[in-house]
């Protein structure tokens, strides 16, 4: 049986995960919880942002908003007295769908830094909407009294709430995982590499971008209900940059274009904030300098590397079988 | 009275037109000539505020605050050009997208270490403050003083990009960097030049700006969009564009933030009114940002490429 990094990172990490909250409950650890579910959440944001910007090479810098828009939904129904988990889902599924094709439609007119500045443009522009949408809040945001009820599951039970998110975790991996050899997936990733020839070859490269980037958004707006149910609160600050930046930082520091690389990303990432939020209270100025130093030193990621020492693994036996 | 107050509108917007042209003229070349994404501009600015700040309360002398402004922010980006960015230029625009994400939590944190979180003030220095009378309408002496230090930044860059051998190669490099290079140009010391540049008028805004804004970390990120969305409408590359469009973006993000809450007040009540005009007006740029690129994605004054 050969050894394969990867595959035990995998292995490990999805095992880890679905225990850990049963450890957290055991060990009354409700802090525990909360980070596990908050790393979920984020992480199928990260995941979303992967099929776009990993696999399709398109640098978005404003991913936030779709997770703000999930979110506001969630909370503005909820002050409506709708509680209902299936039709919140459907009206955010439907939101970011169309959000996301009339915004991409636009943004995907450019490439390069004009897609980043007007991705950017496009979630400030609901950012200062939501500020100023006064009776959900504005500025200080919209505290969510009522969680949803998602077919009998109480999204207000952490517990319940975790796993229903791991479940979406894990369908997306597994989505990810079989779309990457697909057909779809793979004219996907021949466009990042080289869009005039697919372009020769006679795809319509812009309806293949338009698409995965719709599907990105709608993750990433489920994404959003998980996270408003999570804090019980939705505020402007989930569509600012900040949060953009740091859903990028996720993917590319997990492995970009890997298909587990954003979940690894988004864990490594929080738990270095944890760590480094115990260590000092002006932790930022320690996290941007080591954000520098993964961009300057290791391009590929964790989840990257783990794959280049298999091949490295893998090249090295080929190598002795041949000799042998 | 509605004329003076369109008039008084019309300077507001034209001063923060300067201020978002000092912030894009450099940034602007960064992107056309080195192709690289800076999202830490605003921190310059903002630094370059802090310092000004900083010296002017130490000393009393608006001219001292100025050397360091501008002195300090060519030097911090000179800094960033060799520690962060020189090592990026070969690399894609997502490396220089995260490298620069975290300079600025870099930047802002060390603000907030340095100086604290809350806000400093600088006052307006003596000889500058006072009002103007001109057509009846008075206006601050000192908001004067920042539209004329625009415009002959304005002028300056205009001069140094065309009357000087500098200039000339700035503009060669921004048509086509790697000639430049392959004919004996120290394309370094260039792209080192044209990135402290950027962030001496960077820090030139954060000093003009300081005595009328409240210096606080992160103050550098609100101000930077605004920069993108000059820069993209200008045509990225193009300094004579990004004049244009930072006159053009700063008069209607103005106007906008006057004139909205006026407009809306005849259809909602006051209170509404009165909050959702500003957002609405920042949301104006946005779609005139996303209009232009609908239209025309090289922008309105596209460096043009032969």
């Amino acid at each position: 049986m050969k050894y394969r990094l990867s595959f035990a990172i995998t292995v490990v990490v999805l095992l880890a995960l679905a225990v850990l909250p049963v450890y957290a409950r055991w060990v009354e650890e409700p802090f525990l919880l909360t980070f596990l579910t908050r790393a979920l959440v984020l992480a199928l944001a990260a995941l979303s942002l992967n099929i776009v910007l990993g696999f399709g090479g398109l640098v978005s810098f404003g991913h936030a908003l779709y997770l703000g828009l999930g979110a506001y939904s969630v909370g503005i129904l909820a002050s409506h007295g709708v509680d209902n988990g299936a039709l919140q889902l459907l009206i955010i599924v439907v939101l970011c769908a169309l959000v996301g094709l009339t915004t991409g439609w636009v943004s995907l007119r450019t490439s390069g830094i004009g897609f980043i500045m007007i991705t950017l443009a496009f979630a400030q522009m609901f950012f200062y909407l939501f500020v100023s949408l006064k009776q959900y809040g504005g500025d200080d945001g919209l505290s969510i009294s009522l969680r949803s009820q998602l077919l009998g599951l109480d999204m207000g039970a952490p517990l319940t709430l975790y796993y229903t998110a791991f479940a979406c975790v894990l369908a997306v991996v597994v989505w990810t995982q079989h779309m990457v050899h697909a057909p779809f997936g793979m004219v996907l990733q021949a466009i990042r590499m080289n869009e005039r020839r697919m372009n020769a070859l006679g795809f319509h490269t812009l309806r293949y971008k338009l698409s995965a980037y719709v599907l990105s958004c709608v993750i990433a707006g489920v994404a959003g209900f998980l996270y408003a149910n999570l804090t019980g609160y939705t505020s402007p600050a989930y569509l600012k940059w900040p949060l953009s930046g740091e859903l990028i930082v996720m993917v590319v520091l997990g492995g970009m274009g890997t298909v587990l690389g954003p979940l690894v990303g988004a864990l490594a990432l929080l738990v270095c904030e944890e760590v480094l939020k115990g260590m000092t209270e002006h932790w930022p100025i320690i996290l941007g300098p080591f954000i520098v130093l993964v961009v300057l030193l290791a391009r590929r990621g964790l989840y990257g590397l783990a794959l280049d020492w298999d091949a490295r693994q893998a090249a090295r036996r080929a190598s002795r079988g041949a000799s042998a | 009275m509605t004329l003076s107050l369109f008039f008084i509108q019309l300077l507001n917007g034209l001063q923060l037109g300067v201020l978002l042209f000092m912030l894009s003229a450099g940034l602007t070349l960064v992107f056309g000539i080195m192709n690289f994404v800076n999202l830490a501009h605003g921190c310059l600015y903002m630094m370059g505020a802090y310092f000004a700040a900083t010296v002017y309360a130490a000393t009393d002398s608006f001219v001292a605050a100025g050397v360091a402004a501008v002195v300090g922010g060519g030097v911090m980006a000179a800094l960033v050009e060799w520690v962060v960015a020189r090592p990026l230029y070969t690399r894609d625009h997502l490396d220089h997208v995260l490298a620069t994400f975290g300079l600025i939590l870099f930047f802002n944190e060390l603000a907030r270490w340095v100086w604290g979180a809350s806000p400093s003030y600088m006052n307006v220095p003596p000889a500058l403050s006072g009002t103007l009378d001109i057509l009846g309408v008075m206006y601050p002496i000192y908001r004067f003083a920042i539209i004329s230090a625009g415009l002959i930044a304005a002028l300056g860059c205009y001069l140094l990009i065309a009357k000087t051998r500098v200039g000339m190669l700035i503009r060669a490099g921004s048509l086509n960097p790697t000639m430049v290079a392959a004919l004996g140009v120290n394309i370094r010391l260039l792209n080192a030049l044209v990135f402290s540049l950027g962030g001496a008028l960077a820090g030139l805004a954060g000093l003009m700006s300081s005595p009328i804004l409240s210096v606080q970390p992160g103050m550098g990120e609100p101000i930077l969009i605004l920069v993108m969305i000059v820069i993209v409408i200008g045509g990225i590359g193009s300094v004579q564009g990004a004049f244009y469009a930072a006159l053009m973006v700063g008069v209607i993000d103005t106007a906008g933030r006057a004139f909205l809450p006026l407009l809306l007040r005849e259809f909602i009540d006051r209170s509404s009114a009165q909050a959702a005009g500003p957002a609405i007006a920042s949301m104006l740029t946005c779609i005139f940002m996303a209009t232009v690129l609908a239209l025309r994605p090289q922008g309105l004054f596209p460096v043009k490429n032969a």
